[in-house]
């Protein structure tokens, strides 16, 4: 190739062809492309589907989204009012499944620029917390958008902290019906989607009040406009709350409701009921009425938050192999930039991240599905284990793929910068799940009060016993191992147990840490919360420590099982590799701290990583 | 005043005040400062609109309104120093920015620099008035940061005495320059330069781009928009394309290099004065890193102060400052704000000595400082990115609302990141200059400046497997030692990056590929030095700080800014021996309590920045901290809000039901 191969010049003939530069990248590929996006894919039969529902809108140019970021707010909102109505149109057409493959592909294609994400949010909040009839009675009206439900749970003063909420459903045993008010200004109902100018319907988070007593949050189910003229109902003061870093179709709004009156049919009740004389009657756990969170969670983490990486990672990557900077010799054409060793360590690290979390969403939607089942046959004994694991995702991937989403923007230059690289969307739409469906610090907290109770545990029934008790994601508190790492090398720590074991050693140190702390400061007078309090920045640091350990050692697992595919098993691996290290160097003080990694060692996990990006930029 | 910002405001062990004067510079300074701001507050001229319920042809169209308001403005208040420029821009355009600002940041600085007085004198006065829009062509498509790989062509034409600039293909085209799109009537155009069938690399030349009177664009000459960006919507960033476009001989800027009439070129006298204008621009920088972090973590702060969420205690909600971790995340800001204050401060303290002497002819000091502005930008811009975002997500998910402000503050800095020179690219022009100090020092040259701490190399001092003494006189409350623990990090880091440079030169010979072997090593030593030299510079400022009280509450801010590094850092302390396991447990500990020493004068430090709530653009960080009421009223002005039902129903929903 001359060194003049990447100037383009207008009318070009190539310039209609793919780039010779990315033409030959694709050439020296290492393993069979296809075959991993079949994995990735879960099935070759997925992947023909997926192509076949992407192909519908390839073709079809009112689905096109090449004029989105030319549009004003209000023109993005109506384009994506216009896609959600055709697609309906063509589900209907072609006799898709509610809840088929084809819809999320769907999705997927149109990148999510479609409206009434939350609608569909809802509709599964009626389905998880709905008695049969309500479900009967709700469930086909959102499904035929006879109505258009949001999910109003946050308020303007509060967040991720339920029990702060502030609106109240006081049962009025007379008429039998819920009186819903917002007593304060900081109770509106503040952020839910497609609220601000669409839905017809809320289903409104309120602490319930019957017979005198304050009962939890539970959910009711409010009509909020009239379904003949879709102005707001009597009561009803609800709006948009005005522009935002992104999220430009998902009509946030506002909620207040001046003492609206809704039939006592209104409030779901699979765990909990009210009687008609006000009696109050609870089926589940407390935590019952938070599975819609679960479900939420885990379907923004496959449906929005990994998907944006995944991108990020393409687009990034792609520009690297075409754009030209600098010379890595006098005499050679100026290199690509993804042959600079720095642009490397920018890029790897969230491609690998982008792997090692679609398989933890794998493992994490199996064991959902295993626990959802369950629960909806009345068995709660997996839920605390569900919850945890999702709210440790959750934290952990919207975490990590903001991060990663960023650093792939920042490392196309100046170029990534403008909004036709199509990465600053991907960042704004990215890093809204680091703060929406439960603040991110709030949920490492979570994460860290299970570890103490389930290492508290370990201590009050020390024995043989104690590790059958223990959750699966735990077990590795008790886990056998030397206080050294026994590496000798550089390639010792490509050794997957090597580095797994560093991971487990140094999570469960912190978390034994922060437990001593804890104790240390309860003993000494603090009470509780205080100690608590004081202690909530190591427990923060062992909760990010935890779930580090958990996608190292998932992404390891998934890897163990691909010995039919040794190309792809070796190209994953290097992945999961970098992924172990690259957390080991970019934290190597908790390593370090105990003596459990030697300085020695520490530079041996450099040179090991050094040379890892190197072969996973050789491997394509 | 929301009652939880005065009883923080009563608690402070200090007066802000004093802090404010010390950041503006002097009292007097301060209250000119205000003088300006009250001025423009007062005026009914600048009718604020609010940017962020506009479109953004709406935007463009109020910025260049307010741009031509504050041209008549400041002449009528006769404001014409730089600093006075800088106070009544900065509360006028809040977080924003305006499409001339270019002409006045690059167009009449390059001028200023590289024009000869005959050039001067015909272009000065015109762009000054805004007769003449003039804005910076630089970046192309296909290049940005390495400006050798610049295609566009400037070839002399000695029959008509006439440059022709070219861009001969698509990348060639010149791509980002603000103010290019729709704005400026001129361009300074940098092109390789051919004369006598020689190319003598880059050059400056104003180029014509839009005919005065009409404003369209002059035959030749393609020009337009780039579209829309993450942020910078007030901003026409635009493409410039030229087709063998003339211009006259006299329009090169030839203070330095000049082509004679018949096309002899003559060699600048040093190629370093060129670097001037990217210097000062960089230097700026460190100071805009500051502030937009400053502003950041004041919404942060105040808004925590007011914000209650779950309860430490059942029955007790304290606001969100009282939690440890939320402490943890904005605290180190405040006190990396404060730094970057300073180092902003000295920055252009020293730009303006050492350009004096360059004006007398010295230039001995330059390099260093074309070195440290390099990795200091990169230093600053990275944190002070880093750290913005972390304010916003501070304000859960309201900070994702941009009635927070910040999403705008975040997507206004962020560019400074890849603008003005990559920063990793930066960070690598830093690490040339320490590698080429480092082997200074090995053959045995004395370094002065900044870098003169590697003069202690070739001695044992620093050798890792030596240094087994050092822990023990580590006392982590004392700026001196932890000036000096930085200074060894730094060295031991820079000391490692030339030794596998040394290394993987000695393996595969060329020079290229061994430093591109080494390169996220060579940053990872930059960045050592550069958090050194912030830590030196914020410790030399408390030295200097009369007033008591005022050194006691910075010095503990020095203390978590510095402890607060070491503790993100640790590994690089304890692989070096620099600490113990022990020493890392202690300043774990103390990093814990300074947040408690810090916190009742958290939001008395931040009021100390001084913004008013219009430069700060933000219904979380309002002065008074009344939150709520306004976030409600601030949604209601939502476009969206002005019909109580909005036509997407009738066009898109109604349909949709009744099909069914």
């Amino acid at each position: 190739m001359s060194s003049r191969a990447h100037r383009v010049s207008l009318g070009d003939s190539w310039s209609q062809r793919v780039h010779p530069d990315i033409e030959s990248e694709r050439r020296r590929q290492a393993f069979d492309v296809e075959r991993l996006t079949n994995l990735l894919d879960r099935g070759a039969r997925n992947t023909t589907l997926r192509r076949e529902v992407e192909s519908l809108f390839r073709s079809d140019p009112a689905f096109s989204l090449v004029n989105t970021y030319f549009m004003t707010q209000k023109e993005h909102f109506q384009a994506a009012a216009q896609k959600r109505f055709l697609l309906h149109k063509m589900a209907q057409r072609l006799n898709w499944p509610e809840d088929g493959l084809e819809i999320d592909y769907a999705r997927r294609a149109l990148s999510g620029d479609i409206i009434l994400g939350v609608h569909t949010v809802a509709t599964k909040a009626i389905i998880s917390l709905g008695s049969e009839e309500q479900i009967a009675k709700w469930v086909p009206l959102c499904k035929t958008y006879q109505i258009i439900a949001t999910y109003a749970q946050t308020e303007m003063g509060h967040g991720s902290y339920l029990q702060g909420l502030e609106t109240e459903a006081t049962y009025d045993a007379a008429t039998q019906e819920f009186v819903i008010h917002s007593p304060t200004i900081t109770a509106t109902k503040w952020w839910p989607g497609d609220l601000g100018c669409l839905a017809t319907h809320a289903i409104v988070m309120a602490q319930l009040i019957c017979s005198g007593a304050k009962r939890g949050m539970h959910a009711f189910v409010v009509p909020i406009r009239s379904p003949q003229d879709h102005t707001p109902l009597p009561g009803i003061t609800a709006g948009d709350i005005g522009p935002r870093m992104g999220l430009e179709n998902a009509d946030n709004g506002f909620l207040q409701l001046d003492h609206v009156r809704v039939p006592r049919e209104n409030m779901l009740s699979r765990f909990a009921q009210v009687l008609p004389d006000g009696t109050y009657i609870r089926c589940g756990t407390a935590q019952s009425n938070y599975l819609p969170m679960v479900v939420t969670r885990v379907d923004i983490l496959t449906s929005v938050v990994l998907p944006s990486l995944q991108k990020a990672c393409v687009i990034a990557t792609r520009y690297s192999v075409i754009r030209r900077q600098g010379r890595l010799r006098p005499s050679d054409p100026e290199a690509k930039i993804l042959d600079y060793q720095t642009q490397q360590q920018k890029l790897l690290f969230p491609l690998a991240m982008s792997y090692a979390f679609h398989f933890q969403a794998v493992s994490l939607l199996e064991f959902f599905q295993h626990a959802y089942n369950a629960v909806q046959s009345n068995d709660t004994s997996l839920l605390p284990e569900l919850h945890v694991l999702t709210t440790g995702s959750k934290a952990m991937m919207t975490d990590f793929c903001a991060y990663g989403v960023e650093l792939c923007r920042r490392a196309c230059g100046g170029h990534g910068y403008s909004k036709l690289s199509g990465l600053p969307s991907l960042a704004t739409q990215v890093v809204a799940s680091c703060t929406y469906e439960g603040e991110n610090t709030v949920l490492y907290l979570q994460v860290a009060r299970f570890l103490m109770k389930n290492y508290q545990q370990i201590w009050e029934t020390e024995g043989a016993h104690s590790q059958r008790s223990l959750p699966q994601s735990v077990q590795y508190f008790t886990m056998v191992h030397h206080d050294k790492c026994p590496a000798q090398n550089a390639s010792d720590f490509l050794l997957p147990e090597i580095y797994t074991t560093a991971w487990a050693h140094t999570a469960a140190r912190l978390v034994e840490d922060s437990a001593r702390h804890l104790q240390v400061l309860t003993q000494s007078g603090a009470d509780q919360q205080d100690a608590w309090n004081q202690t909530s920045v190591s427990l923060v640091q062992a909760a990010k420590a935890h779930c580090y350990y958990v996608t190292v050692k998932s992404f390891q697992d998934a890897v163990k099982k691909l010995d039919s595919e040794p190309a792809i098993q070796l190209v994953l691996k290097r992945l999961c590799d970098l992924f172990a290290l690259h957390g080991i160097l970019a934290d190597s003080g908790i390593f370090l701290y105990d003596g459990f990694l030697s300085g020695p060692q520490v530079d041996m996990v450099r040179t090991a990583y050094l040379d890892l990006l190197s072969l996973i930029r050789l491997l394509g | 005043m929301n009652p939880d910002l005065r009883r923080e405001r009563a608690a402070a062990t200090f007066n802000p005040e004093l802090i404010t004067h010390l950041l503006d510079g002097s009292p007097e300074k301060t209250r000119r400062r205000r003088e300006i701001e009250n001025k423009i507050l007062s005026d009914p001229d600048f009718q604020h609109e609010n940017h962020n319920f506009l479109t953004r042809s709406e935007r463009y169209e109020a910025a260049i309104k307010k741009s031509a308001v504050m041209v008549k403005k400041m002449r009528e208040f006769g404001i014409a120093d730089p600093d006075e420029i800088m106070w009544f821009k900065r509360l006028l355009l809040g977080n924003f920015v305006e499409p001339v600002g270019l002409n006045y940041s690059m167009f009449i600085p390059t001028l200023l620099n590289q024009g000869t007085t005959a050039q001067q004198e015909k272009w000065l006065h015109p762009s000054t008035g805004l007769q003449i829009i003039g804005t910076y062509a630089q970046t192309e498509m296909g290049h940005g940061t390495h400006l050798r790989g610049l295609e566009t062509t400037a070839t002399y034409d000695p029959k008509t005495q006439e440059f022709i600039i070219n861009s001969p293909t698509v990348t060639s085209i010149k791509w980002w320059p603000g103010g290019l799109g729709k704005t400026s009537n001129h361009a300074i155009v940098l092109a390789q330069l051919i004369t006598q069938g020689k190319c003598y690399g880059l050059h400056a030349f104003i180029v014509p781009i839009r005919e005065i009177g009409t404003h369209k664009p002059l035959p030749g000459i393609t020009v337009g928009d780039i579209g829309p960006k993450f942020g910078y919507e007030e901003m026409d960033n635009g493409y410039l394309k030229m087709d063998n476009y003339r211009i006259p001989r006299e329009n090169m800027l030839m203070k330095y290099a000049q082509v004679k009439p018949d096309g002899t070129y003559v060699k600048p006298v040093s190629n370093k004065l060129t670097y001037g204008t990217m210097v000062f621009v960089r230097s700026f920088l460190v100071g805009a890193a500051a502030q937009s972090l400053s502003k950041a973590c004041t919404i942060a702060i105040r808004y925590s102060a007011v914000r209650h969420q779950s309860e430490i205690k059942p029955g007790e909600p304290e606001p969100q400052v009282d939690f440890q971790t939320q402490q943890y995340k904005l605290f180190p800001i405040l006190a990396t704000a404060y730094a970057f204050q300073f180092v902003g401060s000295y920055m252009k303290d020293t730009y303006h000595r050492i350009n004096e002497s360059i004006g007398q002819g010295d230039l001995s000091e330059l390099p260093e400082l074309h070195a440290l502005t390099a990795g200091l930008k990169a230093f600053t811009t990275w944190t002070a990115n880093a750290g913005i975002e972390e304010c916003r997500l501070a304000c859960g998910g309201h900070g994702y609302s941009h009635c927070s402000g910040i999403p705008n503050i975040y997507v206004t800095f962020t560019p400074a990141c890849t603008f003005e020179g990559e920063n990793t690219v930066m960070m690598l022009q830093t690490a040339r200059f320490l590698m080429k100090v480092y082997d200074q020092v090995q053959s045995g040259k004395l370094v002065h400046g900044l870098v003169s701490y590697l003069n202690d190399l070739p001695s044992q001092r620093i050798q890792p497997q030596q240094v087994a003494v050092w822990p023990t006189v580590v006392d982590i409350n004392n700026p001196d030692s932890l000036t000096e623990i930085y200074k060894l990090r730094a060295a031991r880091l820079i000391d490692i990056a030339a030794k596998s440079l040394q290394g993987e030169m000695s393996h595969r010979k060329s020079k290229e590929v061994a430093w591109n072997l080494t390169s996220v090593g060579l940053v990872r030593a930059t960045d050592a030095h550069c958090h050194y030299v912030v830590v030196k510079l914020f410790a030399d400022k408390l030295l200097k700080i009369q007033d008591k009280t005022i050194q006691a509450v910075l010095r503990n801010l020095f203390l978590l800014y510095s402890l607060y590094g070491i503790s993100q850092k640790a590994g690089d302390f304890l692989q070096g021996n620099i600490m113990t396991g022990s020493q890392i447990t202690q300043v774990n500990q103390r990093v814990l309590e300074l947040l408690a020493v810090i916190r009742p004068n958290a939001v008395a430090l931040v009021d100390a920045f001084d913004y008013k709530d219009i430069t700060l653009g933000s219904v979380l960080g309002r002065y008074d901290g009344n939150v709520y009421e306004n976030l409600f009223e601030w949604a209601k002005k939502s476009p969206l809000n002005k019909t109580e039902v909005h036509e997407s129903y009738h066009k898109y929903l109604k349909p949709l039901q009744s099909k069914l």
